[in-house]
């Protein structure tokens, strides 16, 4: 029998490099052996992938694209069809997992410095991946067609009439119509359900390739090629698989737990993950009290809001982001890893955490004077943050980085 | 320090009202395995508010089922208007018809314990008052210049408000409402009127969604099952990982 397989394998191996790949994606891939809880937001991130692909092609079976029909074919599937609640929770749950596993990856990556040298492209290659899964998520969240869908996107989409001179006809275009309407749905549908994740999946592919090629970073911030046995393994790598994978076997395990219990016993989260005003279907003619987006848009539209000027609030907002495809050049710190960097840089990055945090809270709250005040404060903590990086970056750093791993 | 203090109340405070405009809401007791509950919320939904409110995403046979209601009963003493059994619970009325007499399309209520939750349905459900200067002769402290008659009425009664002065902050006096009380008792009294109201929000609960009687009743089960192959991968890692150090 084994002899048989074996034959098989030859078989295909001759004509394609499944061995090849297999050895050089995971049993030959040597990462450092010294991975703590915090790397298993990777292999979580490819699980949350997965699982919005898969049921949101069950979801595709019996949604309906109209906004005559939207709305209550999610009801339809949440009512009617065999499990069709638990598909749609699972989505819309991982909709939320996946903006906490990938929030925490990147976090992970800041503190230990993964996206430094030479790494960058690493880091480019996922930015672009959270660019595009908040592109998905966006257009998701107006498919249920409520009127948080609905008046969430008319505000985000009039955020582009604020361009000067292209402005309102890039709206325009975006829309497919003067107001949000069924043109809108249908092209957000096209957008969520094909276009965007065919190129998550190819980022998805590309990120791996190129973390594969310059090798994992660790906590310790060390590179673990630069010792290796004579065969030419790192001697701090061990084989991905087996190792990682039954390790991130047992981050999926814990994953499960929460997302099984949010899903069974409190899938909107408190009004976080599925907004109350949602169950409303969308009604063009009247605007909701408070509109605010889901929650891992909200530092965003803080920072949004916290600019009197409504151009120059966008132009915050997007620099916000875009500001994150430069860290690897902001960070002059020799060190990689949070260990053995400066008391200057640890600060920072609290005083980050916090920003982030805080910006996060007041994007969901309605207008006030105070609240507008913290998010001024937060988002001058935020870009200073990276704009002042160049300069406290190399402040005290340890001299002492160890070579290798060391045992505890 | 006490600045921050005051400041953190008014952010934190504006929150709480914006949603119950300044009126604190009374929680309701929901409790989707009383059956019996549910039946009488059934009961009082088709009774006073089906005929103008539509809930489109109910279907009769669903009620039956999961309330333990044998179909036979539902089509006898729920169903009013000719509908069959696996239809939805709509109404006659026609819009154009309703903007006409109320001012407003009355909503359909198949999901609106999701979206006002249902403390506040409770809530609103008790604030009904008298107010000559409304259309329908009535007010709601939760909802003010409420479009809907108080259909409840007879079995409430009626409620008056009772004013009281209060100083605000630039020294004026404001008369507002401090409470209600019955001016002219109905079927009910107060206990058996908020009974009656707590089974009709429980209802509306169950309505919101109902698979969560199922996803209640299948979400331990998973989780346990989740805890036990948490476990098995635990060893598992355990076991490979004995020789790396």
């Amino acid at each position: 029998m084994s002899g048989m397989l074996k034959n098989a394998l030859g078989w295909v191996d001759d004509r394609f490099p499944l061995t090849k790949v297999w050895n050089e994606h995971l049993a030959k891939y040597y990462a450092p052996k010294n991975f703590n809880w915090m790397y298993y937001f990777g292999s979580l991130a490819i699980l949350v992938l997965v699982n919005q692909i898969i049921t949101g092609i069950f979801l595709t079976i019996n949604y309906k694209p109209d906004a005559q029909l939207a709305f209550d074919s999610v009801e339809y599937i949440m009512r009617d069809v065999e499990w069709g609640w638990l598909i749609r929770y699972m989505h819309s749950t991982g909709a939320s997992a996946f903006f906490i596993v990938v929030y925490l990856h990147m976090f992970r990556g800041l503190v230990y410095g993964s996206f430094k040298k030479p790494r960058e492209l690493v880091w480019i290659f996922g930015m672009i991946i959270y660019v595009a899964l908040m592109a998905e998520a966006f257009m998701g969240y107006l498919l249920p067609w409520g009127q948080m869908s609905y008046w969430g996107a008319q505000v985000i989409v009039s955020l582009f009439g604020a361009i000067p001179y292209v402005g309102e006809d890039l709206a325009l275009w975006l829309r497919g119509d003067y107001v949000i309407s069924d043109a809108t749905l249908n092209r957000f549908f096209a957008f969520h359900v094909i276009a965007i994740p065919l190129v998550l999946v190819v980022l998805v592919f590309m990120h791996i390739v190129a973390l594969h090629a310059v090798g994992s970073n660790n906590p310790e911030g060390i590179e673990i090629k630069k010792h290796k046995d004579d065969k030419g393994v790192p001697l701090d790598g061990i084989p991905f698989h087996p190792y990682y994978t039954v390790k991130d076997l047992v981050g999926v395990a814990v994953f499960l737990f929460i997302f099984a219990l949010i899903i069974f016993y409190m899938p909107e989260m408190g009004g976080y993950f599925l907004e109350h005003a949602n169950f409303v279907p969308a009604d063009p003619l009247k605007t909701p009290e408070h509109i605010a987006p889901v929650w891992y848009f909200t530092p965003f539209y803080a920072i949004l809001r916290a600019v009197p000027d409504k151009f120059l609030g966008v132009v915050a907002m997007a620099g916000a982001i875009i500001i994150l495809f430069v860290l690897p050049w902001l960070d002059r710190g020799v060190n990689k890893s949070i260990r053995y960097r400066g008391p200057v840089f640890k600060a920072a990055i609290v005083a980050f955490c916090i920003s982030f945090i805080g910006l996060g809270y007041f994007g969901m709250q309605p207008v006030t004077p105070v609240g507008t005040w913290f998010s001024r404060f937060f988002s001058i903590v935020y870009f200073a943050f990276f704009l002042l990086m160049p300069f406290y970056s190399n402040i005290g750093q340890d001299k002492y980085v160890p070579e290798r791993v060391e045992e505890k | 320090m006490k600045k921050l203090t005051i400041a953190l109340f008014v952010l934190f405070s504006s929150q709480l009202f914006a949603a119950s405009g300044g009126v604190a809401l009374e929680s309701a007791r929901v409790d989707l395995n009383d059956k019996a509950s549910l039946q009488r919320g059934a009961k009082y939904f088709v009774n006073y508010c089906l005929s103008c409110h539509s809930a489109k995403q109910l279907r009769y046979s669903r009620m039956a089922t999961d309330l333990e209601i044998p179909p036979e009963l539902v089509e006898l003493n729920l169903m009013f208007t000719g509908e069959k059994i696996l239809d939805g619970m709509t109404i006659s009325m026609r819009p154009e018809d309703a903007e006409k007499w109320f001012g407003v399309n009355p909503p359909d209520l198949s999901l609106i314990a999701r979206s006002r939750g249902s403390d506040w349905l409770y809530t609103y459900l008790k604030s009904f008052y008298v107010d000559e200067s409304r259309p329908f002769g009535v007010n709601n402290t939760l909802f003010p210049k409420v479009g809907m008659p108080h259909v409840l009425a007879d079995l409430q009664g009626l409620q008056k408000a009772v004013y009281k002065d209060v100083e605000l902050e630039d020294g004026s006096v404001r008369s507002v409402i401090d409470h209600l009380e019955i001016s002219e008792p109905g079927r009910m009294s107060v206990e058996e009127y908020d009974e009656a109201m707590n089974d009709l929000v429980n209802f509306l609960t169950y309505m919101g969604e109902p698979a969560q009687l199922e996803r209640q009743k299948l979400g331990w089960k998973v989780l346990v099952f989740i805890l036990i192959m948490l476990l098995v991968f635990y060893f598992l890692k355990k076991e490979y990982w004995k020789d790396i150090h």
